[in-house]
């Protein structure tokens, strides 16, 4: 990708520090699927399909207390210049995780005993960010899926460009190794955009200025579900 | 937000009503005297009892619904059917209408075949089935099709309306499972055909207004 900088933007792209790259999400995307959709920041596409509830096979895997989420996180072969390996890779198991934990408490499956909802996640092209742009896209599944739900899930990465915060890093910026260092902090946010589902950090932080990111994610999880509501009413439309 | 008709689509989290003037149905919630919606879809509103109708997703089994199943696995006392919910369900040979030799159920029901089955009661464990009532039974010739099971208001229609108008124009008997299979069976497969593509029309079109009417001069138009 080619760097422009604008004179008044520290970003390579010459975006504002709390802009996200342009959003794209669309609902219903997979027809076999019994929720689906795509969630794009820029260049990152991610797409998720949701089965279930269903019947939960082998048995001893069954929760006879509550429904169980399964999450699957893969990023495809040429979803980036240097074609990865295809399947499961230590980054993808963890990721599969995590999604799991970010998404789980924005659902009501526990009236589903021994029932598992399944969450597909594929990166279709990747520039940074693919973590949150896969919980985006899962969140808009689930509730085309029909999943009983408490509140939307939105995500976003908040990066740092010497000392300074920006939001939606794409791959310049979680590389910039000028300054203070590449920081990337993924965030979840569950009821609205009012508590955090997720929150990892690769780089380093001051204590304090770690409150300031969160406050950003918010801002900007409160708009990206805005931006998912729109997609899912879009669906009734059609 | 609404639609072209004027009905309210909701996202889950979102507050529906605010006061304590409305009572949570199917699919909401209420949390600090606001109805909150869980689900995806058309919000319904009657003597303050505010509900969702899904638009999409899986068949969640209700007590005395018809549906249309595939026998899974027969067991030494009945047979276990997946009807596409996310529990399984039973049908147990005392739930059959006749005498039936225990030794050997498949020769009136085998592994892979089709049954229209009522639900008898739904338990945390699973679903049991009956044939017990009259017009249920084994599904012999005819075709299968499937459908959204959010669909199948529409496809039945007001006091089977739209059924009954699919019948009529197509001369075809016509059984709607509530998990979204529908059992058309003509006196030949060009009729039949016919059949499937209106059920098709009607599900792709489930959220208009007025769609009985439609679909009728839909038929005028295909006759001519």
């Amino acid at each position: 990708m080619a760097i422009k900088k604008s004179s008044d933007s520290i970003r390579p792209d010459g975006r504002k520090i709390d802009e996200c790259r342009e959003i794209k999400a669309k609902v219903g995307v997979i027809p076999n699927a019994d929720g689906s959709a795509m969630f794009a920041f820029g260049d990152t596409i991610a797409i998720a399909a949701v089965y279930g509830p269903k019947p939960l096979h082998p048995q001893h895997l069954q929760n006879p207390e509550k429904g169980v989420l399964r999450c699957n996180y893969n990023m495809l072969s040429f979803s980036v210049t240097e074609r990865i390996k295809p399947g499961s890779s230590r980054r993808s198991q963890e990721i599969s995780k995590v999604t799991e934990w970010a998404l789980y408490p924005a659902l009501m499956i526990d009236k589903y005993p021994n029932t598992v909802v399944d969450v597909h996640i594929s990166i279709l092209q990747a520039n940074a960010s693919t973590r949150v742009a896969g919980i985006n896209a899962a969140s808009l599944a689930l509730a085309h899926a029909g999943v009983p739900m408490k509140s939307l899930v939105a995500a976003v990465s908040i990066g740092k460009i010497d000392k300074t915060l920006i939001v939606d890093v794409s791959k310049d910026e979680e590389d910039w190794e000028e300054g203070e260092g590449a920081t990337d902090i993924p965030f979840a946010f569950v009821e609205d955009g009012e508590a955090i589902s997720l929150l990892q950090l690769d780089g380093k932080i001051m204590p304090e200025q770690l409150k300031e990111a969160a406050e950003m994610a918010q801002k900007a999880c409160k708009e990206i579900i805005e931006i998912q509501r729109k997609a899912l009413k879009e669906v009734v439309k059609e | 937000m609404t639609d072209d008709e004027g009905r309210k689509i909701v996202t889950p989290g979102e507050v529906i009503f605010t006061g304590d003037d409305y009572l949570p149905g199917e699919g909401t919630e209420k949390k600090d005297k606001k109805i909150i919606a869980l689900r995806l879809g058309i919000v319904e509103e009657s003597n303050n009892l505010v509900k969702i109708i899904p638009i999409s997703g899986v068949y969640i089994p209700r007590r005395g619904n018809v549906v249309i199943g595939k026998i899974e696995d027969i067991t030494f006392n009945g047979w276990i059917i997946n009807i596409d919910a996310p529990t399984s369900s039973f049908l147990s040979v005392m739930e059959c209408p006749r005498y039936l030799n225990k030794s050997d159920l498949s020769e009136f029901l085998d592994i892979g075949e089709l049954v229209v089955a009522k639900i008898d009661s739904v338990k945390r464990k699973g679903v049991d089935l009956t044939i017990k009532i009259k017009g249920l039974g084994k599904v012999e010739g005819g075709l299968i099709i499937k459908i959204n099971s959010s669909k199948v208001p529409r496809v039945i229609g007001k006091e089977g309306s739209m059924v009954n108008l699919i019948k009529k124009e197509t001369n075809c008997e016509m059984t709607v499972g509530q998990n979204g299979y529908v059992w058309i069976k003509g006196n030949s497969i060009e009729e039949e055909l016919f059949a499937k593509k209106a059920v098709m029309l009607v599900a792709e079109q489930a959220l208009l207004n007025g769609l009985t009417d439609k679909i009728k001069e839909w038929f005028d138009k295909e006759k001519k």
